[in-house]
Formats: C-alpha cells, sequence, structure tokens
C-alpha cells in the first residue's frame, strides 16, 4: 500500500517539476541571453491560462485553448518586449526589477478590467478525464499523465532547438558574447524578442495546462514566479539543462516533503503538532535545498563558473 | 411670573425634543475598507455591492460612505482606517475580509472610540478576550459554519473523517470547529500551505487513508483547484465544507466538479423569508449576477448600521450601542440577534451544490445546528 502511494507522489513530483521547468526554461534562457531580471514571466503564465479559458468557453475545444495560450502570451511577450523590455538590457537589475514589477501591476490590473474578478472556468477535456490503471494496482490522473508527457516534449524540443538550429546557435552565442554575435551580423535586437517570446509562450502553456486542474485567476503566476527563481538559482541561472534537473528536484523535494515530513514526525510526537510541524517544514523544503545546493555550488548545479 | 416661568421651561424643553428628533434622524459617515483588487477581490466587491445596495434602497442621502481598497494587506488597511478617522472623520468603520486584516485594524478602531462592524472575518481572538463593546460581528465567527460543518456530518452518519486546511490561524480555527462537533473518528488531519494551488500529494493520501468522508477548508482560489483535482483523481469520496468554498463567485469556475457537495452556510439565495426574497431579486436587477453569501452578509451590516441610526444618533454612543445590539432589522437569514460578546446567535444551514440551467448555484437542505453561538462567548467581560 505504502508502495503504490509512494510511486503515486513520485509521479506527482515528475509532473510538478515539468510543468515548473516550462516556467523556468524563459525565465533562464531570458536572462542567459539578455542578462534580464524578468518578473513578467509570472504575469504571461497568467495571460496564457486566461487566453486558454476565453478561448476554450468560445470554441469548447482544448487543443484550441493550448494554441491560444502559446500564441497569447508569445503576443503580450513580445509586444512588452519591444515596448518596454528592451530598454532596461543595458541597465542595472534594480531598475530591471522595478519596470517589471510595475508590469505585473499593469498585466494584472488589465486582466481584471478586461475578463472581471472571479475566477474564470477552464476544465480538463473530457478525453483527458477521468483515471487510468497503471500496472502494480497505481490509479493515476490521465491528465497529469498527459501534462507529464506534454511537458517533456516541449523540454525535448527545446533541447533540440537549442542544439540543433541556427537560431540555437545563436542564442548559445548570445550568451557567451553579445557584442561578439552583433559583431557577426546577427540581428541582436530580433534574437532578444524572438528569445522572450519563446519563454512567454512556454510560460504560457503552462498557465493553460496548471489553469485547468486549479484556477484561473488574477494573481495566479505569482507564487509559480518564485518557484520558478528557485529553480534557475539551484540549475545555475542561464543554463537550460539545469532549469530541468532543478525543476524535477524542486518538484520532488517538495512533493515527497508535503508527503513524508508529517509522517516522520509522527513516528515521536503526536499526531496534530506532528501535522503542523510537518508541514511547516514542508513548506520550507524548497528552500533549505537551495540553501544546500548554494553552499557547495555557489553558481547552481550546472552553471558557469 | 409662574407662568412666564413655564412657558420657558417649555419652549426650552420642546427646542431639546426638535433636537432630540434631529438627532433620531441623524446620518453618519462610515469607512469601508475592503479588497477589491488581486486575487480575493471578488469577496468585497460582493461585499460592497451588498452594502451599498442597502444604503440605496433605504434612500437616505445622509450616510456618506468611504470606501477605500486595502489590496489584502494589513499594513495598507491599517493606514485606510487611520486616514479614515482622522481626516475623514468617520463615525462608523466596516468592510474588511480577512482575519489577519482585522486583527490589525478592530482593536485600535474600537480603542479610538469608533464603531466597527464586521461584515466578514470573525476571528476568535475578537470573539473572546478580545472583544470590545464597539465591536460588532455580523457574519459569524471564524469557526461556526466548521463546527456545522462537523455536527452535519456526524448526523450524516460518517466514521472516519480526512480533514485538512491552510496552515494559518483561521485553517487551525476551521480543524478545532470541525473536531468539535464531529463525533467520528479521524482517519488524517493534513494542514496545507497558505495559498498553495496542487493538491495532488494531499490527495493521494485520502485515497490511502480509509476514510468514508472528506473535509476540506480552502477559501478562494484554492478551493477551487482542489475539486477539480479531486474530481480528476476519481477518489470519489463525498465531501463536505464551509460555504467559502462554494459561494456563488467561485462555483462558475469549479463548475461541475462541485455538483452534489454539502456545504454549511447561514445564509442561501433560496431561505424562504421576504427579507431574502427582495434582497436575491433587487441584487440580480442592480448588479446582473447573482449574490454571494459576501453580498448578504455585506447587505445585512448596512440594514444594521441604519437601523441603529434610525433610533440613535451615532454621537451617543451609548444610545447607538443600545440599538446596534437590539439588531432591530429584516435580515436577510430570517431572525437574527446577536450575542452576549456582539456575534451573531444563528442558524447554520446545510445546503447542496445544484444546476440551475446554466448556472451552478447552492440549495437548503437542512439545518445543522440552530440557534448557534460560538464558544468564545463565555471569555467575553464587555
Amino acid at each position: 500500500m505504502s508502495v503504490i502511494l509512494l510511486v503515486e507522489q513520485t509521479l506527482n513530483g515528475l509532473q510538478f517539476g515539468v510543468m515548473l521547468f516550462l516556467m523556468a526554461a524563459g525565465l533562464t534562457l531570458v536572462f542567459g541571453v539578455m542578462g534580464l531580471i524578468n518578473l513578467t514571466h509570472g504575469s504571461l503564465y497568467m495571460v496564457g491560462a486566461f487566453a486558454a479559458a476565453a478561448v476554450a468557453a468560445r470554441t469548447g475545444s482544448f487543443l484550441l485553448a493550448l494554441v491560444a495560450s502559446i500564441a497569447g502570451a508569445a503576443a503580450v511577450g513580445t509586444i512588452i518586449e519591444m515596448a518596454v523590455i528592451r530598454r532596461l538590457y543595458s541597465r542595472d537589475h534594480l531598475d530591471q526589477v522595478l519596470a517589471t514589477f510595475a508590469l505585473i501591476l499593469i498585466l494584472s490590473e488589465g486582466t481584471r478590467w478586461l475578463f472581471g474578478s472571479y475566477p474564470l472556468f477552464l476544465d480538463t477535456p473530457p478525453w483527458l478525464s477521468g483515471t487510468l490503471m497503471l500496472p502494480f494496482g497505481i490509479e493515476y490522473s490521465i491528465y497529469r499523465l498527459s501534462m507529464i508527457g506534454a511537458g517533456l516534449c516541449a523540454a525535448a524540443g527545446l533541447f533540440w532547438m537549442i542544439a540543433r538550429t541556427r537560431i540555437g546557435i545563436q542564442i548559445r552565442a548570445g550568451e557567451n558574447d553579445r557584442e561578439m554575435i552583433g559583431a557577426l551580423g546577427v540581428n541582436i535586437s530580433r534574437l532578444n524578442t524572438l528569445v522572450f517570446a519563446i519563454g512567454a509562450g512556454l510560460a504560457g502553456l503552462a498557465g493553460a495546462l496548471i489553469g485547468a486542474i486549479q484556477s484561473v485567476q488574477v494573481g495566479m503566476g505569482e507564487p509559480v514566479l518564485i518557484l520558478a527563481f528557485v529553480v534557475i538559482v539551484i540549475g545555475g541561472i542561464g543554463s537550460i539543462r539545469g532549469a530541468f534537473v532543478g525543476a524535477i528536484l524542486v518538484g520532488l523535494t517538495d512533493t515527497l516533503g508535503r508527503f513524508a515530513l508529517p509522517h516522520l514526525f509522527a513516528l515521536f510526537m503526536d499526531a496534530s503538532s506532528a501535522t503542523s510541524i510537518g508541514s511547516s517544514l514542508a513548506s520550507m523544503s524548497i528552500y533549505l535545498l537551495m540553501a544546500g545546493v548554494l553552499l557547495l555550488r555557489p553558481r547552481g548545479l550546472f552553471g558557469a563558473t | 411670573m409662574t407662568m412666564k416661568l413655564k412657558m420657558k421651561t417649555l419652549a426650552v424643553a420642546a427646542s431639546l425634543a426638535m433636537a432630540a428628533s434631529g438627532a433620531l434622524a441623524g446620518g453618519a459617515k462610515v469607512g469601508m475598507i475592503t479588497t477589491l483588487s488581486g486575487g480575493g477581490a471578488g469577496l468585497g466587491i460582493d461585499v460592497r455591492d451588498g452594502f451599498m445596495l442597502a444604503i440605496e434602497q433605504s434612500g437616505r442621502s445622509d450616510i456618506e460612505v468611504v470606501i477605500e481598497d486595502d489590496q489584502r494587506k494589513p499594513d495598507v488597511a491599517v493606514q485606510l482606517a487611520d486616514k479614515m478617522i482622522q481626516s475623514d472623520k468617520v463615525d462608523v468603520l466596516t468592510g474588511i475580509i480577512w482575519s489577519n486584516l482585522a486583527m490589525a485594524v478592530v482593536p485600535s478602531v474600537t480603542a479610538q472610540g469608533k464603531f466597527y462592524l464586521s461584515p466578514n472575518a470573525g476571528p476568535s481572538a475578537l470573539a473572546g478576550k478580545g472583544c470590545s463593546p464597539n465591536y460588532f460581528n455580523v457574519a459569524w465567527q471564524n469557526d461556526n459554519l466548521h463546527e456545522g460543518a462537523g455536527a452535519y456530518a456526524t448526523s450524516a452518519g460518517y466514521k472516519k473523517a480526512f480533514i485538512l486546511a491552510p496552515n494559518y490561524p483561521a485553517g487551525q480555527d476551521a480543524l478545532t470547529g470541525f473536531k468539535r462537533f464531529f463525533k467520528g473518528e479521524l482517519a488524517g488531519e493534513l494542514y496545507t500551505k497558505l495559498g498553495q494551488t496542487d493538491y495532488a500529494a494531499e490527495i493521494a493520501q485520502i485515497r490511502a487513508s480509509g476514510a468514508d468522508v472528506v473535509f476540506f477548508f480552502l477559501p478562494g482560489g484554492m478551493g477551487i483547484s482542489f475539486l477539480k483535482q479531486y474530481a480528476d483523481s476519481g477518489v470519489g469520496l463525498p465531501v463536505v465544507g464551509p460555504a467559502f468554498s462554494f459561494d456563488q463567485g467561485i462555483l462558475q469556475a469549479v463548475g461541475a466538479a462541485a455538483l452534489g457537495v454539502k456545504n454549511t452556510s447561514q445564509w442561501s439565495k433560496d431561505l424562504d423569508n421576504e427579507a431574502n426574497k427582495a434582497f436575491v431579486e433587487s441584487f440580480k436587477a442592480k448588479y446582473g449576477r447573482l449574490p454571494s453569501l459576501y453580498a448578504s452578509q455585506g447587505f445585512d451590516t448596512a440594514l444594521l448600521l441604519i437601523s441603529a441610526l434610525n433610533k440613535a444618533d451615532v454621537a451617543d454612543h451609548d444610545g447607538f450601542r443600545k440599538a446596534l445590539e437590539a439588531a432591530d432589522f429584516a435580515s436577510t437569514r430570517g431572525a437574527f440577534k446577536f450575542g452576549p460578546n456582539h456575534h451573531p446567535i444563528q442558524n447554520i444551514y446545510v445546503r447542496e451544490v445544484i444546476k440551475e440551467g446554466d448556472v451552478f448555484t447552492n440549495k437548503i437542505i437542512g439545518t445543522a445546528l440552530e440557534n448557534h453561538a460560538d464558544v468564545y462567548a463565555a471569555e467575553c467581560k464587555m
């Protein structure tokens, strides 16, 4: 029984980690190539979820909603990159934080103005609802399995793009030396916009996938943004591979911690205080993980040394 | 001579009487601090709309309401309260949704001699030792709806409950309240992180626990997430909760996942009394949506204020307090009165989530607790 539970929780952790990767990938790319701290990333996640909910409500198609989430978030990302963020690359990190924080407020209140203050409805499609019997009697949600699959596909696509395509070469070159690739004739400002839009699209996709099993509401992006920052700090800022490993680590630590720590404390104290202390400690676990990683590797697991 | 004196006395008496009757019809300045932006804005907007509807229907132009947004931040709420008392010179404050904000604002407001009428938050600290003669709660003490859920789960014959709530004071109050009235045993007890949105780990434990009922208190977006994921997980155990996760504002976002769920509330739109029918109709006509329990609480708060203003001048603190204590108004919940600690004594009903046409809503199916008061009243000395 408890082995089944453990496998189920591991799947949950994996699913959480894969979704975190979709968020963290854009964040780490933007930081790696442009050197920008982008707090607006959580709002793009929200934009994706709202775009998906709006399209799903009109068309009833979940696949169209997913397309809309990527397109919507990428479009909004492109607009804010060209209008605001472009001016911030050469400036101090503090200016970037201030300006992108202002963008969070603008996007949040803008979304409320368009869609109202009440959460929107976005549900899993009927063909992905329900559960699947896995071997050894493990019952698991089909939708969550699909999320793992979709996230891994997106990750594979991203790795392929960066390792094998011309754009990928330019992105990697941009991470190493921005001036040099500019001098070699690459249109650096178009590359920046493209990288930003790719990151925004991935965040939007994550927003739509998660929105279907959580609530689509204003302010949904900020808690995820914090986790995404933890992920890229653990993985090493600027590294896609680091973001992937960091995301899976954070997902597993958080999920298994929430499950195991209260049980661990219950071994030597009464049930009520064990749940209280165990769950308090569980919500700290990923930050403890981050502190531990930074202690051993100050630049993160895959950070450039 | 005596005649003249008598005439003078009469004249004085008459003018005094006139002054007094002038006071009877006196208006008031009300400060409303509530959440109008950010994730919890739906609740504040409902309270505001309910409150303003009652003021408008009363036709009284001498009640002036100053409305400000606290952004769900305690420090902002404290600043707003100071500003309203010092520069706006309000007589009465109201509007706060969240218990942590109420704890930051209410004690200082009442210490400055102003009245506070709570349309929502009812932390136990303000109902027991920290109660105040100038603090009135028109909604409920925080534990009440959870106690109702515990009583309902017991009467419905459930034996093993799995209970969960966020790890913060109102969450701990919720589980305490449920356990106070639930006579069965607990299959599991979990505290989740406040603001958590993924419940896969908790749902897996519910599946493995062998419980026959699940009780949860997860207000706002947390409840939407939990219900959708719970329905998707195929666990299928019956769910019981307080009305906060099933109010009109969020049911449409949960969708069919909430159908059939039993929840406890002091109000429902189908409560059969004249005041409530009129309220639901006029709210729908004015705002184009169904009222939530928060809207009904805002409406009742304004009715209470108006009823007290009809009897006494707000500057006459003792008289005004007596008028508030009388609670002489037609509440949307039917019978309504205050206990000794200025918290409601009222019925807690059991509702079921149903679908009416295209709209998900609640219907009353029974009463969980009758004339229910809170346990903290005994600790209140005022």
